[in-house]
């Protein structure tokens, strides 16, 4: 077995600098890597491109970097829900890139995968095609997307052992599955990280080698961005 | 009568059939789940990566992990499954999943369709709309037919950024059913009460009118 675990979120976020590319997992503020992200406004790192499928809200999630103008690039496919973001994007004081939210997750999938680029047709004949190719399959129009390439992903899992296997819970698979092994190095933050043997080889969703470090979060707030509920 | 969003969204829910798996934007969409026939049997897909959503959860109940591509949360249904966010759009991009509908600032005769943003004023996101629908065959738009000031949001051709091209097959606004053909928007109905001159007058499009226009049928 080789051992993924680290003792700490400051241990697991080690290496990381400004300027640097980092993918963040997560929808919404479901799955998102809190503990993380807490560290990277402790870090007080600067110029980062985060690629995230959205920016959190004000006061949680990506939204506490973007308070401290931590990011200089955002590439996202909605950030609706974060009214600084909102302010900082028209502003021009950060730099956004919108990525159809499939071709979001496909271009994590290729960089896991090792597939350089693929055809989409999602986004043709529109802005999002400017300047990228396009060819057409089956009839229909497609265009070219790159693979991403980042410095680090950050990932959230429900469970995960020191061999840096991981499950996920619910619909907080979502991008945290796609950016395991997505960049150089992947760091998973867990709500349970056990000891190799106390998870069935059956259940894992991402194997361990996709994970280069791997440790147990401290607290865990997950909060909820629409809570819709009916009457007993 | 022009119809408030539940009629729409129960005008919309009469266009989903049995063994249906539907996709369901946010707004007037998500409502259509609360108007589906019970004696079909359908599977409601969200982009965030679950199949066989149910309704919200009782209070108390509700779990952060989750939720819908609205984000909020809710529960599943005996044979619902959860997977990430590129396998979902795996199955959308390779057809599978039967009926898109989704909203619209706007949509035009040719079939492209505006949602995702306002040049200097609104720019929230495509989300997952740019990938539903480029690849789903089977849209139904749902949308107010004029916006507040009046001014027609059924055009000619779209003014603002476009989501998609020549896409969309259907759709039911506030005050008519509209198919999207070759040679542009056909009315199909019209809302109880409301005049095929009314729906004309609000429309930039071009209507194709054939003979007697019939009535909504909102139960």
């Amino acid at each position: 077995m080789i051992n993924k675990k680290v003792n700490n979120v400051h241990e697991a976020l080690q290496g990381i600098e400004d300027g640097m590319t980092i993918m963040l997992g997560g929808f919404g503020l479901s799955g998102i890597p809190e503990n993380s992200i807490a560290e990277l406004v402790n870090k007080n790192v600067h110029d980062l491109t985060c690629i995230s499928n959205n920016a959190g809200v004000d006061d949680f999630g990506l939204g506490l970097l973007l308070q401290k103008k931590q990011i200089k690039k955002m590439i996202s496919s909605y950030v609706g829900e974060n009214a600084e973001f909102e302010r900082q994007m028209l502003s021009g004081e950060l730099d956004v890139e919108l990525t159809p939210q499939g071709t979001l997750a496909e271009k994590c999938r290729a960089a896991q995968a090792g597939i350089p680029a693929f055809y989409t047709p999602a986004g043709y004949g529109t802005e999002v095609a400017e300047g990228k190719e396009s060819r057409e399959y089956n009839g229909k129009m497609h265009i070219l997307e790159e693979a991403f390439k980042a410095d680090f992903s950050i990932i959230k899992a429900w469970k995960g052992d020191e061999a840096g296997n991981l499950i996920f819970k619910g619909t907080a698979r979502n991008f945290n599955a796609p950016m395991a092994g997505a960049a150089t190095i992947t760091i998973a933050e867990v709500e349970e990280l056990v000891a190799p043997g106390m998870l069935d080889p059956n259940q894992i969703h991402i194997p361990g080698i996709m994970v280069q470090r791997i440790f147990q979060g401290e607290k865990f707030e997950k909060r909820i961005e629409q809570r819709t509920v009916r009457k007993k | 009568m022009a119809l408030d969003k539940n009629q729409i969204a129960k005008r919309i829910a009469k266009e989903v059939q049995n063994n249906y798996y539907v996709n369901l934007g946010i707004g007037i969409p998500t409502l259509v789940a609360n108007y589906v026939r019970e004696d079909i049997s359908v599977e409601f897909q969200s982009e965030n990566g679950v199949l066989g959503m149910g309704p919200f959860p009782f209070e108390g109940e509700e779990d952060a992990d989750i939720i819908n591509a609205g984000k909020q949360t809710i529960t599943t249904l005996p044979g619902a499954s959860f997977f990430d966010s590129a396998f979902s759009f795996g199955m959308i991009r390779s057809q599978k999943v039967d009926l898109t509908i989704l909203g619209a600032m706007e949509v035009a005769e040719n079939g492209d369709i505006a949602n995702w943003k306002i040049p200097g004023k609104m720019v929230k996101g495509m989300g997952g709309a740019m990938d539903l629908v480029a690849s789903a065959e089977n849209i139904i738009v749902a949308m107010m037919h004029v916006n507040k000031a009046g001014e027609s949001k059924i055009l000619k051709r779209c003014t603002l950024p476009l989501t998609g091209v020549g896409c969309v097959k259907k759709v039911v606004t506030e005050l008519a059913v509209l198919e999207v053909t070759p040679k542009g928007f056909r009315l199909l109905e019209r809302a109880p009460g409301v005049s095929v001159e009314h729906i004309i007058a609000s429309t930039e499009a071009e209507l194709i009118i054939d003979g007697e226009i019939p009535e909504m049928v909102i139960d």
